[in-house]
This record gives structure tokens, sequence and C-alpha cells, in this order.
């Protein structure tokens, strides 16, 4: 009863995932992993089971953003205490620890310090903008999530374009900055959120051009589909992953650095440093409203991440054939969470930029570099049928195209900058 | 189907009117972008997804910020940016203008023949707009190309030719600004510049 009941269950999974081609397996029993698999979306369905056919679409639609808020909101408030924790071990010091069992408590009390603070708005602000730019600002952050796989078939939206879109919803919170900084009516917020403008719209550039080649040789904007190119194993170890290509490696670089510039994280938090006016464009926000702005940080960030996990490092694919037991979303939260502690990883070390380095960074170097990998992408899909003689002089220009650019720009840009001799110390 | 595109198009017509009869420059420019958004709707509605996610990108994230950055660095006062009409004539005038463009487009559209509706809507596949603008449109892709390229080596030749004579402008600038930390091209790209007319 129970085996009939387990090979009806795999069989319906099955004839609901055919016509996808799936990488041999070695081991483990294909029910267990295919339960696993596909318990998020067999839950939702489960849901939807309830309400009548003509209301599907919208439960299908709610279920998915209850799921996204919910699960980020909660990794968004673990996320502050995780990278309060580590900034601290990485400073010699314990992070908070006092709420909770080893300060695990510590966003929970700092949502409550954030709804309780005073709120306020400067007599002279523009009330309305005041009040939307942190609105705006987490809301088009969130919207940067429709379009993430988070495993196998599970993806809020299924859009053809996917990638323009999640770009097209993160320009709109480069405006919100501004009207933060305008709606304060304070010369040194209006400063900062140039500055902070001026920074977003210089990264823009590398950030969409470092994404060029994915989408060139996936041939596709939809992300589901980038991330079922990348699949496959060679020898069974050795992922189809982009960024185990030279172009990229070099890609997903520069689309760090941009992401950490897009996201205002240091070394590139020029606009929010707490010695550079004040708190820059947010100056005039208290309580509440600043923590809108600090979680809308964190989502961009974790969007980015996300984008970063789906278009370089295989999004929900098993980096071995033989790990494939492990769920998709596992892998992809995994991913995900990886890349972050990079990034505070990267936060806690580094040097905050001026905002000239900033943009002669931007301008000189990474672009450049970004247009020399999209060449370096299209010869690496123009050779992909040699020989395995040509597959190794493939390798060799390939990487000889990401090295020689990078040293060449990077020497010629560090040229009168030698070694500092102070002469006042 | 006609129901939703009332109302898209009550929004955006909207917007658009509020934002040409608002007072502040800058919530004119505000209300301009939720014209554009509203645009964007529009072609969503249409099912020109590709389209409508390209503008919101293009005219919300880049054109948005070229209008708001003109209109602070042309502003006489940082603060307030309130514009008001020369005078009664020129006031006139931009109404006759505006009704004569009117009246052209209302004739246009009353005159032209519109088919049947087709039965199918097209649609176009993100691939193959990739394959029309890499095959049978591409020399306009390339013009486009061309003409941005002349853009950026027109902004960057006359943000530098300014650079060149710094002594009229740094020297007001620096005097009101007591803030050294800026560079000299982060100063005047970032600073309006205070008590300068229009004039140079």
């Amino acid at each position: 009863m129970s085996a009939a009941f387990l090979v009806s269950l795999a069989a319906s999974a099955n004839a609901w995932m055919s016509g996808r081609a799936f990488p041999a397996r070695t081991l483990v029993a294909p029910d267990a992993d295919r339960f696993l698999e596909r318990a998020p979306l067999a839950a939702r369905d489960w849901v939807v089971g309830f309400f009548p056919v003509s209301l599907h679409w919208l439960v299908h639609s709610l279920i998915s953003i209850v799921a996204v808020l919910a699960v980020f909101g909660l990794f968004f408030a673990f996320l502050t205490i995780i990278e309060r924790k580590l900034l601290g071990r990485i400073q010699n010091r314990l992070g908070p620890n006092r709420t909770g069992p080893f300060g695990l408590l510590q966003p929970f009390a700092d949502a409550v310090k954030a709804l309780t603070k005073e709120d306020i708005v400067p007599a002279a602000a523009d009330k309305l903008l005041h009040f939307l730019a942190p609105v705006i600002v987490v809301a088009f952050g969130l919207m940067g999530f429709a379009v993430l796989p988070f495993g196998r078939d599970i993806i809020p939206v299924e859009l053809d374009a996917a990638v323009l879109y999640f770009f097209a919803a993160s320009s709109a919170t480069e405006l919100a900055i501004f009207m933060a900084g305008w709606s304060s009516r304070n010369k040194y917020s209006l400063l900062a959120a140039m500055r902070a403008l001026a920074q977003l719209i210089s990264y823009e550039l590398p950030l969409l051009l470092s994404i060029v080649p994915v989408v060139m040789l996936a041939s596709t904007l939809s992300t589901s589909e980038i991330v079922r190119a990348q699949g496959g194993w060679t020898l069974g170890i050795l992922p189809h992953w982009n960024v185990l290509t030279p172009w990229g490696a070099a890609g997903f670089l520069i689309f760090v650095v941009a992401a950490l510039a897009e996201s205002n994280r240091s070394p590139f938090d020029l606009p929010e440093a707490e010695s550079e006016l004040i708190a820059g464009h947010l100056t005039e926000y208290s309580g509440f409203k600043y923590a809108l702005f600090f979680m809308a940080e964190y989502f961009g960030m974790t969007a980015l991440c996300g984008l970063g996990v789906t278009l370089f490092l295989g999004g929900w694919q098993a980096p071995c054939a033989f790990l494939e037991f492990i769920p998709s979303y596992v892998w992809f939260g995994a991913k995900l969470f990886g890349l972050i502690l990079g990034l505070i990883w990267i936060r806690g070390t580094l040097l905050r930029l001026r905002i000239d380095q900033l943009t002669r960074l931007a301008w000189k170097f990474l672009v450049p570099l970004a247009l020399i990998n999209l060449a370096n992408a299209a010869f690496w899909s123009l050779t992909a049928g040699l020989p395995w003689p040509g597959q190794i002089a493939r390798w060799i220009v390939s990487m000889a195209l990401v090295a020689v650019p990078f040293v060449t720009i990077g020497r010629t840009l560090s040229a009168g900058l030698a070694p500092r001799t102070y002469k006042y110390a | 189907m006609t129901l939703v595109l009332a109302i898209i198009a009550a929004f955006t017509l909207a917007s658009a009117a509020c934002a040409f009869s608002r007072r502040n420059l800058i919530h004119s420019a505000l209300l301009l972008i939720l014209t554009w958004a509203g645009v964007a709707g529009f072609y969503l509605w249409a099912g020109a997804e590709f389209v409508a996610f390209a503008q919101v990108l293009i005219y919300g994230g880049a054109v948005s910020m070229i209008v708001l950055f003109a209109v602070l660095l042309t502003r006489r006062s940082i603060v307030d940016p309130i514009v008001t009409p020369a005078s009664r004539s020129r006031v006139a005038a931009a109404m006759g203008v505006g009704t004569a463009v009117v009246a052209v487009l209302v004739a246009a559209v009353l005159n032209t023949s519109f088919g049947p509706e087709p039965v199918h809507a097209p649609t176009a596949e993100v691939r193959q707009i990739g394959f029309q603008l890499m095959g049978p449109q591409a020399g306009s892709l390339l013009v486009i190309g061309v003409i941005l390229t002349i853009a950026l080596i027109g902004a960057t030749i006359l943000a530098a030719s300014d650079r060149e004579n710094p002594r009229a402008v740094g020297a007001s600038a620096r005097s009101r600004m007591g803030k050294g930390e800026l560079s000299t091209a982060g100063r005047r790209a970032v600073l309006p510049v205070h008590g300068k007319d229009a004039a140079s």
C-alpha cells in the first residue's frame, strides 16, 4: 500500500517534471530526494487546492509573496545579528551577546527600539516625499526577489525578460535615495544624495556589462533558463557554472564589486558613513524610517547576491552529481549565504573609498575590463567545438585576456600613486 | 479589458496634468516619472513586457536622474526650485501652441481608419526581439550606438572644458562652501553654484 503510494507519488512528480533532462544519478532512492525537492511546491498546491479555480491565480501569487516576505524577512533579521557578530570577531571582540542566547534575540530588540523611537520630521521638510522615500526604497528592493529561481521550479514569477525586470525594479531605489536627500531640505542631505546618485549610476554600467556575457552565452534573459544552462557535470564532479570559466570568473568579480557599490555597502558606503556629512541622505530620518532604509539596503544586497548566484554560481545546481540528493533550494540558500558572508568579510576588512576614487574605479577600471570580458566571452563561445589541444589553447588565451588587461590597466591607473610620503607626521 | 486601459490612461494623463501644473519643479519631475511609469503599465497591458521593463529602466532609472540633476544644477537657489511664468503673453502663447498641437493630434487620430481587432494579439518573445535587433534592424542599433557614443564624448568634453577655467567657478564655490574634501571634479559635478546666474 505504502509502496504503491510512493510509486504513484514518484510517477506524478515525474510526469510533472517530464520534458526536462536530469543529469544521471549514481545512488539514493529517487523517491526520497524527489519528495524533499517537491515539498515546497506540493505544499503550495495543497493550499491552492482549497480555493475555487477562478481564484487560483490570486492565491498562487499571494502564497509566493507571503513566502518571499516571510523567508527573506527572517533572513534579514538574522543577517543583522550575524553581521554584527562576524564584524565583532574580525575586530577581535564579541558581537552582541546579551539579548537571548548568543544574542540571537537582538534583531527583535532592535525592531522594538526602532518602532518606539520618536519619529522626527523636520518642519521645513517636504512631508509627502519624506514619507514616501523609505516606502519606495523597500518596495522596489523587494520586487527584485520576484525573478530569482530559488529552487528547481520555485520561482515567484516566470518572466521572459527576467534580468531586465530585475534592473528595472532596482533603478527606482536610486530615485528614492534622491527623494530622501531632497525632501529633508538640508544642504548636507542633498549633497550626500547627489553623491550617492553619482555612485549608483556610475556602477550600474559595470553591473550590467558584467551580466551581458552570461546572457549572451545562455542566449536568454530568463533567470530559470540561465540556471538550467549551467547544469550538467564534466566527469561527474566539475560543474558547468559560469564562474568556473575565465570570463565567468572575471565577470563574477566585476559583478561583486559593482553589487557592493550598488547596495551602498562598505567599502563603498560613502553615502551613509557616520563620519561623512553625518548620515548622508539619511540625516533627517529617525526611528522606523531609518530602519526601513537599513532593511532596504539589506534586501538590495540579498537580491543582488541572489542574482549573482543565479547568473554565475549555477543557481540551485549542485556542485557534484552525487550531491544531488540535497534539495535545490538548500543549495541556493547555501550559495547565497556564502556569498553574503563574503560580503560581510569584505566590509570588515577593506577601507572606505572616497567619491573620486569610487568613480574613477568604476569608469576607468571596471568598464574597460567588463567590455574586454564581453569580447572574451564571445571568443569562448566561438571556440567551443575545438578538439582537446584547441581546448587547452582556448583556456590559455581566455585567461590571458583576463589577466593582461587587468594588470596593464591597473598599473597604468596607479602609476603616479607611489608609496605615500607623509611630510607632516 | 478597456476598463484596464481606461484606468491606465486616466492615471497617466492625470499625473502628466499634475506635472505641468505644479509650481515646484522637483514635484513636476517626480510626477513626470509617474507618467512614464503609467506608460510602462500601458506597455505591460499591451503584452510588450520587454519594452515595459526597458521603459522603466531607461526612463525611470536614467532619464529621470538627468532631469533631476539638470533641475538642481541650474536653479539659482538650491532649496526652492519654484518656477513662475515670465509674463502673461508667454502663458497665452504657450496655451495657443498647446491647443494647436492637441488639435493636430486629435484630427490625426480621428481620421485614421483602424482595422478590425486581430483575433490573436501578437506576442514578441525576447528571443525574436534579439534576432530582429541583430538581423534586419542591426543598422538602426549601430546608429543608436554611435549617437550615444557621440553624446557621451560630448558630455565629457563639456565637463572637461569647464574644468580648464576654474577661476570663475571654483572661487565662488570655494567661498560659499567650507568643505574641502571633494576633489575639483566632484565639486563641479555635484555642487549647484550659488548666486551665479546661468549666463556662463
